[in-house]
């Protein structure tokens, strides 16, 4: 066998071009299968959903009792998120909130949930678009394409999001939940999709004094729409310019 | 003075030909930590996160410290190659093909802590193909993965003779890109319209003159670390250079660390997060101050600057290691200070839920995390070892000219 002295400058592009075959191979399929395996069902249910309506909630705090947490139980229920004993990573959709004047002592309990903001910093701030709002207002995480970044939990104003910080068992059908990614109120879409009222609404009408209400923002004739124009309401942290969907009287 | 423009001379470079034994020996010890980094990475994807010291309050930890430190640090070791090619210092150019290397290597180490800690690392490549504009997250994954391509070619234009016209220009590119990647990670932070110890540009200067100190901080110590095993000389005239250099830099991050807390303190809206920074926070005040200011800031400052100052090369080294300490502290106390504050969502009102509404958060890391973190620096450190070894990255010597 003889040896060719001149150097072979080939070898350097079949080498550039195997390389850029080699990563062309690995990356592909994975993109295709990707596509492929997007499940059609599980992209969200967005048909019918017409910005013609906003969703929102109005709470009334005069109303709300300290101590009464049926709204939070009933979510609770019916989402499936009790916890594991460990208050600081178990999630809380909605929770119920004291708060004091400190200078004279004035004092309110109310529920605190997504505030299902029409500029919301947790949209805005999720790296893959995860987090989104629906054209009626709410605000949703697509559990299918939450990374798990946690980056809308530093961003939500509110501190209305959990991360799943454990494997789940025995979830809802209509509510999945998934370690890893992140989780909050979605306004029971699942009823209000079909007509209904969300829970926390429906539990604080049946058991305590009917402290929240439900309803269309932008149809004048609605209940909420009219309580709205009867007395005023404040949104919380306002000044951020969030434009809430959630509106509290009586703070 | 020193010629800003000189002729393109040709690089002398070398590998890195440690002996066996020890170069072996490196490889072991930085490709295991590496390897328990991943397991316990593994173990926190395993059982999910509440096994760490992260939670609904914490969201981010200790994983997010060592990242955003490596990834800020790349960026600033990919800026010795700058000073030659941008700012036309000669002297630095020897140094300019490792420090393409060792930017590399950082970034690399700080995005697998990164996409480790993820609650859905098996979601990259969702990531990598669905994208929301509107994120400074979703720019930085371009920042990120384009500075790796960036740096490549630079390296490329470097080492390959053919490509040598087009160093400079790749140079440029590279510094460009830097300049934008340590101002979106900045922003990452600075963009947080709720919390009060962020929402502010300046965090954005504050990271890029960190990113200089850290890399020039990394670049030194490993300069030293290739002196003391005999690989590559380095005379004190390099030394005064690159000491004087960082003293500059833990200036300029003390200046913008200045300029933001007395803006916090001149709102009154941000009068609560600033005295618990600064006086009530208990460790995280403690971190700011000795960890943050005093050996991050003013001990480097004056090691460099008072006396023999940067001459004497052990004060340099010194220095070097008090900038790494002072940037793990500040961004420990960015990090982990700025969400054990609570949120304020009735300004001026005492208020108290289960969900920990209106209290100072606490956090106590994990070994996990910590491991996880030190994976980073590993990977790091592994891929420094085997592309110095295996291309021409490395300067023959930095020894003093006769």
């Amino acid at each position: 066998m003889t040896l060719d002295p001149k150097p072979d400058h080939s070898r350097r592009g079949f080498l550039g071009a195997a390389l850029t075959l080699t990563a062309g191979l690995a990356i592909v399929p994975g993109v295709i299968l990707f596509e492929v395996a997007k499940p059609k069902a599980a992209q969200p249910s967005t048909a019918g959903v017409t910005s013609k309506v906003r969703w929102g909630l109005l709470i009334d705090t005069n109303k709300c009792e300290p101590g009464c947490d049926a709204c939070v139980t009933a979510c609770k229920t019916e989402h499936g998120w009790e916890g594991h004993g460990r208050p600081r990573t178990d999630p809380q959709w909605i929770r119920k909130i004291d708060i004091r004047d400190p200078k004279f002592g004035t004092e309110r309990s109310l529920p605190v949930m997504c505030q299902h903001c029409a500029e919301p910093p947790c949209v805005d701030v999720c790296p893959t678009g995860a987090s989104f709002k629906r054209a009626d207002g709410i605000v949703l995480v697509d559990k299918h394409t939450c990374i798990g970044c946690r980056y809308c939990m530093m961003a939500c104003p509110y501190k209305a999001r959990s991360f799943v910080h454990e494997a789940q068992e025995d979830q809802k059908t209509h509510s999945p939940r998934g370690k890893g990614t992140v989780e909050g109120c979605n306004l029971c879409v699942h009823r209000v999709d079909r007509g209904g009222t969300p829970a926390c609404v429906e539990a604080c009408a049946a058991e305590a004094k009917g402290a929240i209400v439900f309803g269309d923002l932008n149809d004048p004739k609605s209940d909420i729409s009219k309580r709205l124009a009867r007395y005023p309401a404040t949104r919380l942290r306002a000044d951020l310019g969030t434009d809430n969907g959630v509106a509290y009287q009586g703070l | 003075m020193e010629a800003r423009t000189k002729p393109a001379s040709k690089l002398s470079l070398r590998v890195l030909d440690l002996a066996g034994p020890t170069y072996y020996g490196l490889l072991v010890i930085f490709a295991t930590v590496a390897g328990i980094g991943l397991l316990a990475a593994w173990d926190m994807e395993h059982n999910g996160h509440w096994v760490t010291g992260m939670d609904n309050q914490i969201v981010w930890g200790i994983p997010h410290v060592f990242a955003i430190f490596l990834i800020l640090g790349a960026s600033g070791a990919l800026n010795v190659a700058s000073m030659s090619s941008v700012f036309g210092r000669s002297a630095y150019k020897p140094l300019a093909p490792f420090s393409a290397l060792l930017a590399i290597a950082m970034l690399v180490g700080g995005l697998a802590v990164l996409v480790l800690d993820l609650g859905r690392p098996d979601r990259l490549l969702v990531a990598m193909t669905s994208y929301n504009f509107k994120s400074i997250f979703a720019w930085n994954i371009f920042l990120y993965t384009g500075l790796l391509v960036v740096a490549g070619v630079y390296i490329w234009t470097m080492l390959e003779h053919r490509m040598n016209r087009f160093a400079g220009a790749a140079g440029l590119v590279a510094f460009a890109w830097r300049l934008a990647l340590t101002t979106g990670t900045g922003l990452i932070f600075g963009f947080l319209i709720a919390r009060e110890a962020y929402d502010s540009a300046v965090l954005a200067p504050l990271f890029i003159a960190l990113s200089f100190a850290i890399g020039l901080a990394v670049f030194i110590l490993v300069l030293t670390a290739l002196d003391a095993s005999g690989v590559v000389p380095l005379g004190s005239d390099m030394t005064r250079r690159l000491g004087r250099l960082l003293g500059i830099f833990a200036a300029t991050v003390l200046y913008f660390t200045t300029v933001q807390h007395l803006t916090g303190l001149y709102a009154a809206e941000h009068a609560a997060v600033e005295r618990f920074i600064l006086r009530d926070g208990g460790a995280i005040t403690a971190i700011f101050w000795v960890g943050q200011v005093l050996v991050g800031g003013l001990l480097p400052l004056a090691l460099m600057f008072l006396g023999e100052g940067a001459a004497s090369r052990s004060r340099v080294g010194l220095a070097a290691g008090f900038v790494v300490i002072g940037a793990m502290a500040l961004l420990y106390v960015a990090i982990i200070g700025g969400q054990a504050f609570p949120l304020s969502i009735f300004p001026g009102m005492e208020v108290s839920s289960s969900f920990f509404d209106g209290e100072i958060a606490t956090y106590s890391p994990s070994l996990r995390e910590g491991l996880l973190g030190l994976g980073g620096i590993s990977i790091a450190a592994t891929i420094v070892l085997i592309g110095s070894r295996v291309l021409r990255f490395l300067p023959k010597t930095l020894a003093d000219r006769p």
